[in-house]
């Protein structure tokens, strides 16, 4: 009797009938692609991009060469060279981070007192000679300016949750 | 001597009309099929080139075109190129005796049945060729698979084309379209449903299309019988395919759902309504649902294995045929309800 029910299922096309009403519903149902130079999705303020240095609104570099970063770094992707400044100020002569080496776990961030190196919202970048994985000290200087408004939003908007 | 002169001029004309249309279907068919595999997937589909991707076809077939014709170096170039032409060209033939309105056919010929049987399965002959003239292995498989398949599906596709001319008492598909002359339920997909269905699969099965596409079988011999081809030998296989496509929706439409007649004809209110929409746009109506179902088929089912296709098409699909042809003919013995009357 059962045989016999699967028989007349199978020639009514039954089971592909159900298959076709599955794909005709997604046909119909709402795409929700994101057009990705256009739009882009949303990026949460903890995220981990690109690294930038900041500096204090008075204009002063953040960074006071303890090497934190580099101690805590587990890829040691940061190298750190310093010497006192003309007006005795500590201050690193040499701050390179590879990007290669880097996994962007957000240590250096973490480990880092006067919040000076950061990660940024920043993603989308691309090297197009070789060596230009090696971030320099002002390279990371002008990132951090260039993005100070979006770092420091990111910042305040985690501070609630640390 | 003008007057043959003329004549030629018309009949060119004729077949002119007919073609380049054609060519913008096969070519608009392509995005609409990426299309709608793309909704089926929930993505959006090509969309960057001209409004809502329609110059997409376009941009396709200009990098076809200038893409590099490769000759593998041990294949029999002649055959090689002429295999693609030879799809092409069957499938391109057929429509010559397709009736698009009452009237409106290249050659009313006698026999058009028969002549777009024999037509689409000269067909094979295109894949065969391009499996063998490659001279590599997985052409040759494609080809045979394809070969075997189109062989076996033509039975089953042969045995409904007999239950519609005996339906219609003719072979000539523009009778058989005026047979059905009535609302939809005078059609002959009611009384022939079994018949439509196995219609239907045998003709997605020889076009060579998923979830049929032995042929093809990206998954288990790259591109079968025209993984050698690239360029534009490549893109006539393609325009052959989808030619291919568009022949076979344009016959279940006719044969079974007819043709170019209005479905609301003999219903009161909407008969007259509907009245004024010329016939062409039924016909196309039906073909552009036919050519969806096309679609929606490969978006939904996986393909089948060979031994499979083998089964479905010698145990089960012939042996419904002929079933339903026997029962057909106890219908038109009886001389039942509005068809045989």
């Amino acid at each position: 009797m059962r045989s016999f029910k699967e028989l007349v299922k199978s020639f009514m096309l039954w089971e592909l009938l159900m298959g076709l009403k599955v794909t005709g519903k997604y046909v119909l149902s709402k795409k929700i692609t994101i057009q990705y130079p256009e739009e882009q999705t949303p990026i949460s303020p903890r995220f981990r991009g690109l690294h930038a240095l900041r500096r204090y609104a008075n204009g002063e570099e953040r960074c006071i060469a303890c090497k934190l970063c580099e101690a805590v770094c587990p890829a040691l992707a940061i190298t750190i060279e310093a010497e006192p400044r003309e007006d005795g100020s500590r201050r690193t002569t040499r701050y390179d981070i590879d990007l290669f080496k880097c996994i962007y776990c957000g240590f250096c961030e973490e480990s880092c007192p006067v919040d000076s190196i950061v990660e940024t919202h920043w993603s989308q970048y691309h090297f197009e000679n070789r060596g230009e994985n090696i971030m320099t000290k002002p390279m990371l200087l002008a990132i951090g300016d260039r993005y100070e408004k979006e770092i420091a939003k990111a910042r305040s908007d985690d501070a609630a949750y640390r | 001597m003008i007057n043959v002169l003329i004549d030629l001029l018309w009949i060119v004309l004729k077949i002119l009309l007919i073609a380049i249309p054609l060519l913008g279907a096969v070519a608009y068919m392509t995005l609409a099929e990426r299309k709608i595999l793309a909704y089926a997937h929930v993505r959006i589909g090509p969309n960057r080139v001209g409004l809502f991707g329609l110059l997409q076809p376009l941009a396709d077939g200009v990098k076809l075109f200038f893409k590099e014709i490769i000759i593998p170096s041990k294949a029999n170039p002649i055959i090689f190129l002429l295999a693609p032409l030879v799809s092409f060209a069957t499938a391109a033939a057929a429509w010559a005796v397709i009736p698009f309105n009452k009237g409106w056919i290249l050659a009313n010929v006698n026999a058009s049945i028969l002549y777009v049987l024999a037509l689409t399965s000269l067909g094979v002959y295109g894949i065969l060729m391009a499996g063998w003239a490659s001279n590599s292995k997985y052409a040759l498989l494609g080809a045979m698979r394809s070969a075997a398949q189109v062989v076996s599906y033509e039975i089953a596709m042969g045995f409904a084309l007999v239950g519609v001319l005996m339906a219609a008492d003719s072979t000539n598909l523009q009778d058989i379209v005026l047979h059905q002359q009535g609302g939809f339920w005078h059609w002959y997909w009611l009384p022939l449903l079994p018949l439509f269905v196995v219609y239907w699969i045998s003709g997605v099965a020889e076009t060579n299309r998923l979830p049929f596409d032995m042929a093809e079988g990206e998954a288990e011999i790259v591109a079968g019988f025209h993984v050698e081809y690239s360029g534009m030998s490549f893109a006539i296989f393609f325009l052959a395919e989808y030619a291919n496509m568009i022949l076979i929706s344009a016959l279940a439409s006719l044969l079974f759902f007819g043709g170019w007649l209005s479905p609301f004809e003999g219903i009161p209110l909407l008969g007259t309504l509907f009245s004024w929409v010329p016939g062409i746009f039924w016909f196309f109506a039906k073909m552009a649902g036919f050519l969806f179902l096309y679609v929606w088929l490969r978006a939904t089912f996986p393909r089948y294995r060979y031994d499979q296709i083998m089964h479905l098409g010698w145990k089960v699909l012939i042996p419904v045929t002929i079933v339903w042809i026997v029962v057909l003919g106890l219908l038109i013995e009886c001389k039942v309800g509005p068809w045989f009357s």
